[in-house]
Formats: C-alpha cells, sequence, structure tokens
C-alpha cells in the first residue's frame, strides 16, 4: 500500500489543472512547487550531508539569471574593448545552461568553502550569497540592476504543429510538477545509494567516514553540485514563468524561507521539504486571507522556526513516523531520518 | 617452510611536539606480516597519538611511516585505509543514529562498484553491487556475532557491543592490517575472552593487527609481541613474558599506580 | 592628498562604532560559540531607543544614551534567558536556527511597530563642522567616536580585570571546572550576552542619530559585525578592535577609489578571503579570550 501513496498523490496533483479553475489557486500552487523543489536541493545539503549552507539562494538566482540572460541575449563589456555577447537562445536551451551554471557554481565553491567548517561556513556561505547580490544590483550592464530583466520568454517545445506552450497556468503547473518528481527520485536514489551512505556518514561522524575510506571532500563537493544545480533548475522555472527576475531573487530571506520548510518539515527526510513547503507555501495565503500584515506573517515564522526546534526539532514527518509507529507498536526503523529503505535480504 | 615473514608497517624516528609539549620522542617499532601486536603503557604515554599519526588523523613532527613499501607521510585518513591500513577508534566509534545493519553497509563503501551516474539512472550494475553489498554487510555481522542486532540503532547497543560494531565497520574494508583502539573498554570478562577468539580468528584470514590496550591479562593473552610506551618514547619490547618481567616497564607501571586486573 | 586624509579620518570615526559591533559579538560568537543572528537586531534596537527617547520623549540626547544602552543589555538578558536558556550545550546548528527565528521575529516587529520609513533623530550640536586644517568632521562624529573609544576602554576592563570577566573567561574556557568552583554558570552566560548585544545597541544608538534609523539596518551591521570578528579572531577583544578600524579603512578607501556601489560588499569579500586563506583569522591566538 505504501509504495503507491506517493504515485497516488502525483496522480491527483496531476489532474489539478482539469478541475481547478480558480486560476490564483494555481499560482499559487506552481510557486509553492518551484519552492519545494528549491527545499528539495537544500535539504541534500542541509539535511542528508550536514552543511548548514545559508547562502543556497544564489544557486536559485543564478539558475534565474543566466536562464533570463540566455534567452533574452546580452553584451557586455569586460575590459576596455574586450565584448562578450550572446544572441538570444531558445528558452529550453537558456533554463539548461540556468542549471549546469548554478551546478557549476556549487563545484567552484563547494571546492573553495569546505577549507573552512563549522560556524565559519555558515558565514562564508551567507557572504557569498550577498557577494552575488550585490553584483547582481551593481553590474547593471549585465544584469539591468534593479530595472530588473523583463520580457523573458516562455518555455516552449517543439515545433510548427507539435509546439507546446508553457505559457499559461495549467501547463507550466504540469512542467513544475514533472520537475518535482523528477528531483525527487533523483535525490531519492541519490540518498538511498552508497553515495548516500557517504554523506550522511560525514554528517554523522566526520572522522569515523575517513576512517573507512570515505573521501569526505568529494562527497561534500558532489553534494554541492547536484544540490546547485537542481536550485538553479527551481530558478529557472521561476524565471520562465514569472518572466521577470531582479536582484530580490537573491535576499536572505528566501534562503531562510527554503530553511524553515526543510528544518520544520523534517531535514534528513525525503518528505520532509514536501511538508515544510506545503505548510510555509500556503500559510502565507491563510494569513493574507485573514488580512494579517505580512509583517506579522514573518514574526509568526520566526517564533514558528523556534517552537520547532525546541519541541520538534527533528522536524514534523519524523514525528509523525514516530507517532505511528507508537500506535503500531512495532519497532520502525521509518521513525529513524534518512534510513535506507533497503531491506536485508539474503 | 615459509621465508621470514615481510614487514608491512615501519614506524621509523616518529616524533609528534605539540608546541612545547613532546608526544612522541623518536619512535621506532615495525610490524611484521600476520603477528599480533600489543601496544601499552600508562596513561597518557602516547598511543592513541601513535596511531592517530599512522592513520594520517594527525601530522608527525618528524619521522617515517611506511606500509609496505608505501611512504604514508601527509596522505589523508581516506587514502591509507583505502591501501588496507584501517582503524578502530576508542571513543565514537560508531554512527550512533544509523542501524547496525547500515554502519556496516558504510563500512563497505570502498567495495561499491557502481559509479554516480549508475545510481542515478539506476542501472543494472547499481542493483547488482547494492546486492552485494547487503550480502557482504551479512556476513560480516555474523562473523562478529550482531548478526541478531542488525536493526536497532548502533548508539542503542551496550558500549561492549559498541565496539564489536567498530570492529564489523574495519572489517568492511578489507583490510590487511588493522589498527584497533582499546577494543575491549566497557566488555565484561566473557565478552572480553569472545573478543580475544574473534582477534585471533581475524588474524587467521590474514590480517595484521596492532592493538592498543590497557586491560593487561587481555593484551598478554592475544599478543605475539608487546611494544610498550612511556612518556612518548619506547621502553621495551618482546615477547609477554618478557615484558612482565621487564624492570622498566614495572618502573613505569608502578610510577602509575597499580596495573589493572 | 586632503581627500586621503579625508577619508582616512572617516574610517577612523566609523572605525570606533563598527569595532564597538565586532567587541560585543566576539564575545558573543567568540568565546559563547552561538551564531548570534539578533546581533544586528540589537544594533537596530539601540538606535530605535534613541529615536523614541529623543524624539518621541523629549529626553536630554546625552542621557538618551546610556539609557538606550541600558534597554539593550535588558533586551540582550532576555532573549539569552528565554531562548538559550534551554539550549546550553545543544549543537551549533540549533542554537543558529533558533537565532535566525528570533531574528527574522525581532526585525518585523520592528517593522510592525514602526513601519518602513526611516527616522532621523536630532542631535544637540552645532551645525557647522569642526575644522582642523583641510579636514572638517561634524561635532556628532567626533562625539561618536570618543564615546565609542571609551566603550571600548570599559569593555576591555572589564573582561580583563574585574572579577566578572575573569569568571566569563573562565566559564567559557571549561565550563565544568568553573562551575565547581563556584561559578555561576547560568549568570555568566546571560551577562556574557547581555554585554555582548548592550555593546551592539551602543553601536545603533551612537550612530542613529548620523544615520537614518530603519528597521533593515541591522542587516548590513551584523555582517560587517561577523567580517570584523573573523578579521580579528574569534574571542579576541583586540582583534576584534583592529578588525573594526580596518573594516572601516577598507571600505572607505574602496568605496573612495573604487566603487561605491560595491562599498557593503568589501566586508563580506574580505570575511571569504580571509577565511579562504587563513581559516582562523588574522589575529588569532592560542589563548581565546583578551
Amino acid at each position: 500500500m505504501n509504495r503507491y501513496l506517493p504515485w497516488l498523490f502525483v496522480a491527483l496533483l496531476a489532474s489539478v489543472p482539469l478541475w481547478l479553475t480558480d486560476f490564483y489557486f494555481l499560482h499559487i500552487l506552481i510557486t509553492t512547487g518551484i519552492f519545494i523543489i528549491a527545499a528539495m536541493s537544500l535539504n541534500l545539503l542541509l539535511g542528508y550531508t550536514g552543511q548548514l549552507s545559508l547562502g543556497h539562494v544564489a544557486f536559485f538566482g543564478i539558475g534565474a539569471y543566466t536562464s533570463a540572460l540566455v534567452s533574452l541575449g546580452f553584451q557586455v563589456e569586460l575590459f576596455s574593448g574586450f565584448t562578450v555577447s550572446l544572441a538570444p537562445k531558445p528558452a529550453w536551451f537558456a533554463m539548461l545552461c540556468g542549471v549546469i551554471v548554478a551546478g557549476f557554481t556549487g563545484y567552484a565553491i563547494g571546492k573553495l568553502s569546505f577549507r573552512v567548517r563549522g560556524a565559519y561556513f555558515v558565514i562564508v556561505s551567507i557572504s557569498f550569497a550577498e557577494v552575488v547580490r550585490l553584483v547582481a544590483v551593481n553590474w547593471v550592464e549585465l544584469t539591468q540592476g534593479p530595472m530588473a530583466l523583463t520580457n523573458i520568454p516562455a518555455l516552449t517545445l517543439g515545433a510548427g504543429a507539435f509546439e507546446i506552450s508553457f505559457l499559461r497556468k495549467p501547463a507550466f503547473f504540469i512542467l513544475v510538477l514533472i520537475a518535482g518528481v523528477a528531483s525527487f527520485i533523483l535525490i531519492s536514489r541519490l540518498v538511498n545509494s552508497r553515495a548516500g551512505r557517504a554523506m550522511i556518514a560525514l554528517r554523522e561522524n566526520e572522522s569515523l567516514a575517513m576512517s573507512v575510506g570515505i573521501d569526505v571532500t568529494r562527497y561534500l563537493v558532489i553534494a554541492t553540485i547536484i544540490s546547485a544545480a537542481i536550485a538553479g533548475m527551481a530558478g529557472a522555472l521561476y524565471t520562465h514563468y514569472i518572466r521577470i527576475v531582479d536582484p530580490d531573487i537573491f535576499l536572505f530571506i528566501y534562503t531562510v524561507t527554503m530553511v524553515i520548510m526543510v528544518v520544520t518539515g523534517g531535514k534528513g527526510t525525503l518528505a520532509g521539504p514536501i511538508v515544510g513547503g506545503i505548510i510555509f507555501g500556503f500559510v502565507p495565503e491563510f494569513l493574507r486571507a485573514m488580512a494579517i500584515q505580512p509583517e506579522v506573517q514573518w514574526i509568526i515564522y520566526g517564533v514558528l522556526m523556534v517552537l520547532v526546534v525546541y519541541f520538534l526539532p527533528q522536524g514534523i514527518v519524523p514525528a509523525i513516523g514516530r507517532y505511528s509507529a507508537s500506535r503500531k507498536r512495532l519497532p520502525d526503523a521509518d521513525a529513524l531520518p534518512a534510513t535506507s529503505t533497503q531491506v536485508r535480504q539474503k | 617452510m615459509n621465508a621470514q615473514p615481510e614487514t608491512v608497517l615501519s614506524i621509523e624516528h616518529v616524533t609528534v611536539h605539540f608546541g612545547g609539549l613532546v608526544a612522541l620522542a623518536d619512535m621506532t617499532f615495525s610490524v611484521r606480516a600476520g603477528e599480533i601486536v600489543g601496544l601499552i603503557g600508562p596513561n597518557g604515554a602516547g598511543k592513541t597519538t601513535a596511531f592517530n599519526v599512522i592513520t594520517g588523523f594527525l601530522r608527525q613532527t618528524s619521522g617515517d611511516v611506511r606500509y609496505r613499501t608505501t611512504l604514508l607521510n601527509g596522505l589523508k585518513p581516506h587514502q591509507i585505509a583505502k591501501l588496507g591500513l584501517v582503524r578502530t577508534f576508542q571513543r565514537t566509534s560508531v554512527f550512533q543514529e544509523r542501524s547496525v545493519f547500515q554502519n556496516v553497509l558504510t563500512g563497505l563503501h570502498c567495495r561499491g562498484r557502481a559509479r554516480l551516474w549508475d545510481t542515478l539512472l539506476q542501472t543494472g550494475r547499481e542493483k547488482a553491487s547494492e546486492r552485494e553489498l547487503v550480502n557482504e554487510a551479512n556476513d560480516i555481522l555474523r562473523f562478529v556475532g550482531l548478526e541478531r542486532r542488525a536493526e536497532e540503532p548502533a548508539g542503542t547497543l551496550p558500549y561492549g557491543e559498541q565496539r564489536l560494531i567498530g570492529v564489523a565497520l574495519a572489517l568492511a574494508v578489507k583490510p590487511s592490517m588493522l589498527l584497533l583502539d582499546e577494543p575491549v573498554s566497557g566488555m565484561n570478562p566473557s565478552e572480553t575472552a569472545r573478543f580475544v577468539k574473534l582477534v585471533r580468528e581475524i588474524r587467521d584470514t590474514g590480517v595484521t593487527i596492532l592493538l592498543v590496550e590497557h586491560d593487561m591479562p587481555m593484551v598478554t593473552q592475544v599478543s605475539d609481541r608487546i611494544v610498550v610506551l612511556n612518556y612518548g618514547r619506547i621502553i621495551a619490547e618482546g615477547t609477554p613474558a618478557e615484558i612482565q618481567n621487564d624492570p622498566e616497564v614495572i618502573r613505569a607501571y608502578l610510577g602509575q599506580g597499580k596495573k589493572r586486573a | 592628498m586632503d581627500q586621503l586624509a579625508q577619508h582616512l579620518l572617516n574610517a577612523t570615526i566609523l572605525g570606533g562604532t563598527y569595532a564597538l559591533l565586532g567587541i560585543g559579538l566576539t564575545l558573543i560568537f567568540g568565546i559563547m560559540r552561538v551564531v548570534n543572528f539578533t546581533h544586528g537586531e540589537l544594533y537596530a534596537f539601540g538606535a530605535y531607543c534613541m529615536y523614541a527617547l529623543v524624539m518621541l520623549l523629549g529626553v536630554n540626547f546625552f542621557l538618551a544614551l546610556p539609557m538606550a544602552i541600558m534597554l539593550g543589555v535588558a533586551l540582550g538578558a532576555t532573549i539569552e534567558m528565554l531562548l538559550l536558556g534551554r539550549l546550553r550545550g545543544a549543537d551549533i546548528d540549533t542554537t543558529m536556527l533558533v537565532m535566525i527565528g528570533a531574528w527574522i521575529a525581532m526585525q518585523n516587529t520592528e517593522q510592525w511597530l514602526w513601519s518602513g520609513v526611516a527616522h532621523s533623530i536630532n542631535n544637540p550640536f552645532p551645525a557647522e563642522p569642526l575644522i582642523l586644517g583641510p579636514l572638517s568632521v561634524s561635532w556628532n562624529r567626533v562625539y561618536v567616536v570618543v564615546v565609542a573609544l571609551l566603550l571600548i576602554a570599559a569593555t576591555y576592563y572589564l573582561v580583563n580585570r574585574t572579577r566578572l570577566g575573569k569568571a566569563m573567561r573562565a566559564t567559557f574556557q571549561d565550563r565544568q571546572t568553573a562551575a565547581l568552583m563556584g561559578i555561576r554558570i547560568d549568570r555568566i552566560h546571560t551577562a556574557t550576552f547581555a554585554l555582548g548585544s548592550g555593546l551592539a545597541a551602543a553601536a545603533g544608538a551612537l550612530l542613529g542619530p548620523i544615520f537614518f534609523v530603519a528597521p533593515t539596518m541591522g542587516d548590513l551591521a551584523a555582517a560587517k559585525a561577523f567580517a570584523i570578528v573573523i578579521l580579528g579572531g574569534l574571542g579576541s577583544i583586540t582583534g576584534a578592535t583592529l578588525g573594526g578600524f580596518i573594516l572601516a579603512f577598507v571600505e572607505e578607501l574602496g568605496a573612495g577609489y573604487i566603487s561605491s556601489g560595491y562599498r557593503d560588499a568589501m566586508g563580506f569579500l574580505l570575511i571569504i578571503l580571509i577565511l579562504l586563506v587563513k581559516p582562523t583569522g588574522l589575529f588569532a591566538r592560542k589563548e581565546r579570550i583578551g
């Protein structure tokens, strides 16, 4: 039964455009979906590999800006006389570039940052995101600064009679759903594998991990690359949906949102970011419906974070797992986050 | 008839300074293939420091460590483990939150054949490799006698059994030499006796063993040879019988209080 | 040449307040090992207290400063007792997440109470600046740097020459032994956090009348504080003082001669560069405090 539940859930979601006619609600689902993908990618780094990287929004934003710039085309003068220019490319290609550039940034950051550990690493990650934001604000020739990149083309696939345009919300929702499911499957395969065990091992006890031959740096970098690439994809999706991108996309507050989603939902679990994303994607709408100001919403978020850390330090999903295990009165390995679902067979 | 067994581990004039403190002073000894060597000494003598230097967790101030013919100086711990020289830890020797089975499966890391792409695409090679690893993990658990505890979180096991998990982890790397750091601390006498038997079984599979211990009867029982450390310096080396009668050794231990029975 | 001298003078004045920020954080982050995301909010709090006291309640400008500092100390103590009390001995990730939650709640409370409009605070100094040869500096800024240096000296004295300071250093070097020696560990934690917060509030109270007072002013301040602490080495008051001045100089000269848009990026770039090159900070020494 449990095996088919996720697929039922996906099927249910896939049917949404057929019966949901309220486009505003569909918009909420789309943006929440994009944020869930970003949260899942953060969970890989924060939850499974145990690195409190608070610069994650940088990967999201780099994916967004790269995709925007490649699809719009650009021309910049790097230094006296030396100009780099690119003609506009199709959106799908731009999105691919977004993913690759974000992934590559992850590689560079990973290689450099993990020489620095613990609290210092947190600070470096935040600083990196801030520097990227300030570059986006100030390098007006490339990014238009605060005036934003506008008229970003929508994604279209195929040609002629077989062309599908992801301009309208129902189609884009399906796109986000597919991207989300693909990301989930990818991450799930990764964390339940030998590589995933290595990442969890270095989270749990680095010296012990090294002593069994695990190259800690290598797996930190792998986790960062994949995490950054998925975040970059989420950013690229965002860009071609909203079709405007400005430096505010790099604000620290978005990293915080992702962190809240992951931590509240349950870091180190596959379902955690989804649960967290649903809660924190819909809560603002719920509050807005009650005519509560955005500041109060954030105050509630802040208080919620503190309460979750105190009372449900592992998050909601593991807590549910423990509760249902105690109801069944069976030893439940699933209550432990990140336990492999492999069966011990001979 | 066999020729003289080759030297697998050689420590040559290794010195470790921490600021003004001398943790190891001109330490030189070697371990031959198939031996069980015990490293003993009063608290603070430098035994764990020696382990840390040998396995790459600490850089020595001077001196060389060689494994077979490979110079280990400057190598990272995971590289040394891959060469076949594997250690256990005295404290935090397991992944607490994970099950015993998952612990051993993690230790089998180097035995996996599949690449990252195989994992992401779930190819046949990935699935075959995982099956092999699961089988090997079961074998190792049976070998150390923990198969009944496989699904329990490692941190919930009694301390003595956690040491066994630590050994299982090390065995998973398929070492040719094992460095055991106080393996029987926290074990009761019957567990210790079982462990001595296990150590001999491991040696019989062709693994050379160097162990650090405070439990004197256990060390004298299991070791072919004993090296005695005091204040970072080797003060005696020989068979258990020779060591027990060595005046230097007696002085070193009496100076620190009674030997533990 | 005159321009350079003016920049250096401005940097010196800025450096004094940066040093206050940095010392406050080095006490909390460096010694207590708490990644204090609320540090910037205490800075903003200090500024808002000055605004409320001087502009809304008509309190004397010079009296308002110590009052604002005291309020900052009180707020710091409250935060510590309320939030961190439970988390002694928890890992750094947990405390960090709690501090992030507190920071969000605090900043948005400020936003909610005062709205996003920037406020200014009147000061009683003469409008004409003090002229020193080719250089000019406003009286307000002279006051700021003098007070900042006094506070730095007072803090140094407190931590290094008093019993309380000794108790602080003992607690964070070896908590168990300190407890066995009869030191009230809980009180020391609260006092250290309160002291650090008070210094942040002081920095805000001093700079508030110079710049504007807005709810997000704390964010940049916090970032710079972290840069300073990393520059100077965790736990080192001398390091934080020097770090504050160095950051101020780098910012001033960078903004003056390279580009003013990237002025605020200087601090971040410094952090990244230093940590990549020398992960323990420029001035980190063996002993952790002093």
